[in-house]
């Protein structure tokens, strides 16, 4: 579904990207682990061509999107979830949702999708007129997740939705991330909490310094001593 | 008593009188807000957009006969255009650059349009049609004149399609996501470019029915008529909170009403100081403005 291949990015004299390749086929949940500054959200940046790469091949869906603006993607069904949650502020929680389904037309299915979401997530429905910048991380990253899927996503880029939420509420966001994965969205998923994410991987790789080191299924990774060593803080 | 009921009636119409001017205010305040929320940029040829739409109204008016309405819409459509032909030639190039670069550029195209208005129409100070009714009521003692009444009366039309557009319309709902996260809007399938273009369109609108409105109101018109109400309005945008919708419409009222108590109680010579006063008197005191949180913008 998604080939990156060779792929190298520049920041100025930084090559922070030395040839990544990987590949996710439809239906997985592929996951990226590696540590702060390694280089995951300037893939999904690029994949999502927020940054420009210098050389290398981005494949989705049989095309290259390089040459793909942005705002293209969601069309496609190519739909990043970034880093942080980039909830607008001072757009309510309803306006929010709304903005992920920004190049959707089908007014009816935009409302039930809608609806999907404050099934969901009943706080959501509660807060829809509530400027969503006033919602806790935990709710912020809900609201994130479910903007992306009013897009009906194919392919749903995920970076680090787990960053700065409590324990409970990582479980809660692992959680919906099997629950869209089993409703038929394919993940890639870039985290630093390696344990979750490499238990509900199919795949995963790891990347160090702009450079995938070791890649193999989620399990693989999980008893690999290495992984154990440097991610999962084990002896 | 009776000398305090005549004195407070006094002041109650000089306030009134500073409506009319204080919406246009507002109108042109809306445009420098609107270009700063999306781009952090201060768009200091707004004041000859302006120009440029009373110009272009008393072209339409005189040279092509069309009726008042029509040839303020019409001025509205140009400058929407020139604003966003100025935003793609100008600024957009810039828009990875230092702040200081952009704001240099537009002062320099604020020089630009003034000199190419001067070019086309001359040195001669032009003077805007009179195709608005001129007649004055006395409505419980208070004067009401039928220009200022209709100046008052397009202004808030205006402002609330504006609110419209912005709160209300997926355009508006675009130009705000836009305004917060340029990438995060863009991963939702916003184009952004087109937004900004839009963004400056509409604030190119809004200035030109203030020009137009101007023109009618003060008659006299050169290519320089930009300069002190676009530096008032940015007064008015500053003074409300720039980038601030309400900020705004409240300065521009605000700035109106102020300047025409000045011009009123003390003289017409100190109400421009009066208004830069409050203009250093804000940046001293709560750069962010009366309604902003935080002071955390350079600009």
């Amino acid at each position: 579904m998604l080939k990156v291949n060779d792929l190298n990015v520049h920041y100025g004299v930084i090559h922070a990207l030395k040839g990544v390749s990987l590949e996710v086929n439809e239906g997985e949940i592929v996951t990226l682990i590696g540590s702060n500054g390694a280089g995951k959200s300037t893939l999904l940046r690029s994949i999502s061509n927020l940054l420009t790469s210098s050389s290398g091949s981005i494949i989705y869906l049989d095309r290259s999107t390089k040459d793909v603006p942005s705002q293209s993607l969601p069309a496609l069904g190519l739909v990043q979830v970034p880093e942080g949650r980039k909830i607008f502020s001072g757009l309510s929680v309803k306006e929010n949702l709304l903005m992920g389904a920004y190049l959707r037309k089908d007014k009816e299915g935009i409302k039930t999708d809608l609806e999907k979401v404050y099934a969901r997530f009943p706080i959501l429905k509660k807060r829809m007129h509530q400027d969503a910048s006033t919602l806790s991380g935990g709710e912020q990253q809900m609201l994130a997740m479910s903007r992306a899927l009013m897009a009906r996503p194919k392919l749903l880029l995920l970076d680090e939705p787990s960053m700065g939420l409590a324990p409970l509420l990582v479980k809660e966001i692992f959680k919906l991330i099997k629950e869209i994965h089993e409703q038929g969205t394919t993940i890639l998923l870039v985290e630093q909490n390696a344990n979750q994410a490499l238990k509900i991987a199919d795949k995963a790789y790891v990347l160090e310094t702009g450079k995938i080191v070791l890649s193999g299924s989620g399990a693989e990774l999980l008893a690999s001593e290495d992984v154990q060593r440097i991610y999962l803080g084990g002896h | 008593m009776l000398f305090k009921g005549v004195r407070h009636d006094t002041i109650f119409t000089t306030i009134i009188n500073g409506l009319p001017i204080g919406s246009v205010y507002a109108l042109v305040a809306l445009g420098y807000t609107m270009v700063y929320g999306i781009i952090k940029l201060i768009n200091f040829a707004h004041g000859e957009i302006f120009m440029v739409g009373a110009y272009s109204a008393m072209i339409f008016i005189t040279m092509f006969n069309l009726p008042l309405w029509l040839a303020m819409m019409l001025s509205m459509l140009t400058t929407a255009i020139l604003g966003m032909v100025i935003e793609k030639v100008a600024y957009k190039p810039l828009r990875k650059s230092s702040r200081t670069a952009a704001l240099i550029t537009a002062i320099g195209v604020s020089f630009l349009l003034q000199n190419v208005m001067l070019l086309i129409m001359g040195a001669r100070i032009y003077t805007f049609p009179q195709v608005f009714s001129n007649t004055t009521w006395v409505v419980n003692g208070l004067r009401v004149n039928a220009l200022q009444l209709g100046m008052f009366l397009t202004s808030i039309a205006l402002m609330l399609g504006l609110q419209f557009v912005v709160h209300q319309t997926k355009l508006g709902r675009a130009m705000r996501a836009v305004a917060v996260d340029k990438d995060a809007a863009a991963l939702m399938g916003v184009d952004v470019n087109h937004t900004i273009s839009m963004t400056f369109a509409l604030g190119s609108a809004l200035a030109a029915a203030a020009g137009v409105m101007v023109g009618m109101y003060y008659i006299s018109m050169t290519p320089y008529m930009g300069f002190a109400p676009g530096l008032k309005a940015f007064v008015a945008a500053v003074f409300g909170g720039i980038g601030l919708l309400p900020g705004a419409m409240f300065g521009g009222f605000a700035i109106g009403i102020i300047e025409t108590l000045v011009a009123g109680y003390g003289s017409t010579l100190f109400k421009d100081a009066v208004v830069y006063a409050i203009l250093i008197l804000v940046l001293l005191i709560k750069p962010s403005g009366l309604f902003g949180k935080g002071g955390k913008e350079k600009v």
